[in-house]
């Protein structure tokens, strides 16, 4: 019995906002604990919420960009239960009338395209930390993230395999980073997300029980886990033991789904919708704002590499995987204009590569970059016109790097520049050329790969500046003369 | 004359031409809390030192050209609001020890006018009752007959007022809290329209129907304590952005031509005789001063009552989960582990009634009841406010009686909650159809017990209120009698 795959995914996006969604306090990471707080946010006797305008609109633009259809009208819910870490004993989310609706991504996934469809955004509150210091059978309180806004994008269980689930993780926080809401750290916590997955039987069209996983860190996790709970599921199918419907945790350690210890009975939640806060109303006027000044999103960005720049859909998916990288190709190739495909070259080879060589990829955005992209194309630049060569270039970058000056400056004092002066050359070549008869005479006998012998010894002798092609054409031509 | 016993009109007055200081008219206060709350417990904080401490900055701005509104004198704030730096507990043994970190924004505008905060005054836990016999501490006393309830929630602002012990209180209304204690100790008290006033830093207990509002011993200072209160705050998003109108402004204006709805179903069956009677010629009153009444009809009044205690006590539930002992208030110091402090913190510290509401509330809301309580009863609530909706197309205002009976004995309705709560019934549907209403004196029972009249007027008309209910107070000697302590 084959068994398909059944995967929905729960995202939760911490908006970038400067201040909470219902309270001034500052989003900041990083702070001590209870230090970015207020009576609002930690829950006071007598104190109500204030909507923040920028987390509406960082809605919108998410929605915006997911094609999903905007609400003119959403109602914020109360969410109740009771934990230390929920400071006024319920959640402020929206339940039965959310800001956005069916929506889609599109993702790409083994070779073939696929359409993921939302089936709601909506905003909402974060809840406090809870640190449980085992040592002293104590747990601590930390309200510095109560109150944070969040997106919740929610997808309809369109995903059939942990790849596809993989790529529409990735594919979502690229665009949430494109319009520049979230910073889609999954390790940080900017970005968590939540699976469900169920089996059944090819062909048939009733869903199986659903099994909720939780504790997901990472995307390697979510892919990892999901791989996991498929198999428990089919092994567990195949011997005939029901599914539960549960909520099952990853331990990443062990790297298995583990049932929560705790008997979680289902939680009644008693959403209502929330009298201190009016409905939200958003205007067609103010959509239609956002949408025109909606950053331009990575798969039109993409195709534009492909249709403006002539480059090959691997180097634009590359190029365009990340805003900040993408921003940066487009500098260096607005610089040097002539061979984008030779820019764009450098810039997955050597750019990205130095960026992973210094950890400075795990910049949310980058801004210190190995060099700056005008220098890189002026190094691309002095490739074509002759003035180094292509691998004299790689010493003059690796010097870029760590001096930070312009390849002229680098060129010019380290005196790298190629040797293209044919009389110059030619004089080299005679005085190797005389310097080893035999090999000439080897040579014209018939040892043609004694060539790179000759073109071995001029390079040493020009400390490896000889313009390698005319090197190849002079000494070809002076081997072939002389008789 | 008592600096104690003045109206702030006749305080600001002499305070103005200093023939009276801020100083004293406070230590007159202070004296009389001294030597009479002990009889009445009115108060559950009284802030003598900062009081006298208010009281001398006020001097040095009464003596300067242009004083503020309510410049020096003496003003007795619920339990329920917010004051900073001064213990505000509810009513409620969770809240027994919190000191604020904040003012909420009336007592804030109040300091800026310059008001004394003399002390916080008691009410029924979390403003959860009709009698006062509801807070955790102890039940105030009606300065009538000391022998009977003040009335609740906010028992002890309007008991303050009736004796004397401040010159005016503020109080929160959700089912009729300031309007029944009002008519019950012979004062003035005033429900705004919902929106009208700031909520931030107000105990909540149904955030869609509390408000707060004045009590004071006649009508001209109730519209000068409106006027101070009466603002947008962008810290209350249900704050309604409208400007106040001027309170003071058309106060004399009289009555001539104002059309006064009487609706049949709030003169009901078993109501007490003299009430009835005192209401009626309140009515026949403002006739002869040019009003005219008009019969209507509120076909849903009837409903009014069950609808309420569902959205209160469902908005209530969740309002108070905070109260969890883990952050501030009280927590049980006899548990181990989370349930356990959750379960013994607000079990040990919740009032009787208090836990009732709690969980009528959680059981409205709660999965497969939620369509057929708290739905339904928001669905209902619409038909009452249409039926108001409805009336004043063909009335300015309306008046009704404020409750059945007179105050009753401490003790007498404490055993049968559903009894308490049929005491709000000629109060509740104005609080859920969000208008604004006023109880003044209209006269006293064989046993000199005072019984109030109730006005309900269209939302944001608090001056048409104010003036109706001027023109009758003038016309009137009840606003004169002070009880017999």
């Amino acid at each position: 019995m084959a068994y398909e795959t059944i995967i929905g995914l729960e995202v939760h996006a911490q908006l970038r906002t400067e201040s909470k969604i219902f309270c001034g306090c500052s989003t900041k990471f990083g702070a001590p604990p209870n230090h970015h707080t207020c009576p609002v946010c930690t829950g006071l006797p007598g104190v109500l919420p204030v909507l923040n305008r920028r987390v509406v609109e960082y809605a919108i633009r998410t929605a915006l960009a997911t094609q999903c259809h905007l609400s003119p009208i959403s109602r914020w819910a109360r969410k109740n239960y009771f934990y230390p870490d929920l400071p006024k004993g319920y959640q402020i989310s929206m339940y039965e009338m959310p800001i956005a609706e069916h929506g889609y991504v599109d993702i790409e996934s083994a070779g073939t395209n696929k359409r993921v469809r939302l089936t709601r955004i909506h905003m909402e509150e974060d809840a406090g930390k809870t640190i449980h210091d085992a040592n002293n059978d104590t747990s601590l309180v930390d309200l510095n993230r109560a109150g944070v806004p969040l997106l919740e994008i929610v997808s309809e269980p369109d995903m059939r395999s942990p790849e596809e689930a993989g790529a529409y993780l990735r594919t979502l926080r690229t665009i949430l980073q494109y319009i520049e809401v979230c910073d889609g750290n999954m390790e940080e916590g900017s970005l968590r997300c939540d699976a469900n997955v169920s089996i059944r039987p090819y062909g048939t069209s009733e869903f199986g029980t659903k099994v909720e996983i939780k504790n997901l860190n990472s995307f390697r996790a979510v892919e990892k886990a999901l791989a996991y709970e498929i198999q428990r599921q089919q092994r567990a199918t195949h011997a005939g033991e029901p599914i539960v419907q549960e909520t099952r945790l990853w331990d990443a350690n062990r790297e298995v789904t583990r049932s929560m210890r705790s008997k979680e009975s289902a939680h009644d939640y008693r959403y209502f919708p929330d009298p201190d806060l009016v409905p939200l109303v958003v205007e067609q006027s103010w959509i239609d704002t956002i949408q025109a000044t909606l950053p331009e999103l990575p798969t039109a960005r993409r195709d534009r590499f492909v249709r403006d720049y002539g480059l090959p859909a691997y180097d634009a998916n590359v190029l365009t995987a990340r805003k900040d990288v993408a921003d940066y190709y487009e500098t260096a190739a607005h610089a040097y204009p002539s061979d984008p495909k030779a820019v764009s070259n450098w810039v997955m080879d050597s750019v990205l590569r130095a960026l992973k060589d210094d950890n400075l990829d795990q910049q949310l955005t980058i801004t210190a970059w190995p060099c700056p992209p005008e220098h890189l194309a002026a190094l691309v630049r002095a490739i074509h016109d002759g003035h180094i060569s292509g691998k004299i270039a790689k010493t003059v970058f690796d010097a870029m790097c760590t001096s930070g000056q312009s390849p002229a400056t680098i060129i010019a004092e380290q005196g790298l520049a190629q040797v293209s002066n044919e009389d110059e050359l030619a004089a080299q070549i005679a005085h190797v050329v005389a310097a080893n008869p035999e090999k000439v005479a080897e040579y014209r006998a018939g040892r043609e790969k004694l060539l790179q012998f000759f073109v071995g010894q001029v390079m040493r002798a020009t400390q490896g500046k000889a313009n390698p092609q005319l090197l190849m054409d002079l000494l070809k031509h002076k081997l072939a003369a002389d008789k | 004359m008592q600096p104690f016993s003045l109206t702030i009109h006749q305080a600001t007055a002499l305070l103005r031409k200093r023939e009276l200081s801020a100083q004293e008219l406070t230590r007159s206060v202070l004296d009389r809390i001294a030597t009479l709350d002990s009889h009445i417990h009115a108060y559950l904080t009284v802030s003598a030192q900062e009081a006298l401490h208010q009281a001398a900055t006020a001097d040095a701005l009464l003596a300067s050209p242009s004083p503020p509104p309510l410049c020096g004198i003496p003003i007795a704030i619920k339990d329920v609001i917010l004051t900073q730096g001064v213990r505000s507990t509810a009513g409620s043994k969770i809240l027994a020890n919190f000191i604020p970190p904040y003012d909420a924004t009336v007592v804030q505008r109040l300091r800026t006018a310059g008001a004394i905060l003399i002390g916080k005054v008691n009410c029924d836990e979390f403003a959860m009752g009709s009698s006062n016999e509801h807070s955790a501490f102890h039940p105030t006393r009606n300065p009538w007959d000391r022998s009977r309830v003040p009335g609740g929630s906010s028992g002890g602002s309007a008991a303050a007022v009736a004796a004397d012990l401040a010159l005016a209180s503020l109080g929160t209304d959700t089912g009729g809290s300031i309007r029944l204690p009002a008519a019950f100790c012979g004062v003035v008290g005033l429900k705004p329209t919902y929106g009208r006033v700031s909520r931030f830093g107000v105990i909540a207990y149904a955030s869609s129907l509390d408000q707060v509002g004045p009590f004071t011993k006649d009508v001209a200072d109730a519209a000068l304590l409106l006027q101070t209160v009466a603002a947008h705050d962008p810290r209350d998003s249900t704050s309604a952005n409208i400007p106040a109108p001027d309170y003071l402004h058309r106060l004399a204006h009289g009555v001539t031509g104002l059309r006064i709805g009487i609706p049949s179903e709030y003169f009901v069956e078993g109501m007490q005789p003299e009430v009835q009677a005192a209401v009626e010629q309140a009515i026949a009153q403002l006739t002869s001063l040019g009003a005219q009444p008009v019969p209507i009809s509120l076909p849903h009044t009837a409903y009014a009552i069950a609808t309420y205690y569902i959205i209160a006590t469902a908005e209530a539930s969740s309002n108070l989960s905070r109260y969890d002992g883990m952050k501030y208030g009280y927590r049980t110091p006899s548990a181990t582990g989370l349930e356990a402090t959750y379960y013994q913190s607000r079990a040990e510290a919740f009032g009787s009634e208090a836990k009732r509401r709690i969980v009528l509330g959680t059981y409205v809301l709660s999965a497969g009841y939620y369509d057929a309580y708290y739905v339904k009863a928001q669905k209902v609530r619409t038909l009452i406010r249409q039926d108001f909706v409805d009336a004043f197309a063909q009335c300015d205002l309306i008046a009704t009686p404020v409750a059945p009976t007179t105050a009753f004995r401490l003790g007498e309705k404490t055993n049968d909650p559903l009894t308490m709560y049929l005491s709000d019934i000629l109060t509740i549907a104005v609080n859920l159809s969000g208008l604004p209403a006023l109880s003044l004196p209209c006269g006293f029972d064989d046993q000199q017990l005072p019984i109030g009249l109730q006005l309900i007027g269209q939302p944001f008309k608090e001056d048409v209120l104010l003036q109706t209910a001027y023109a009758y107070e003038q016309a009137t000697p009840w606003h004169t009698r002070k009880p017999p302590l």
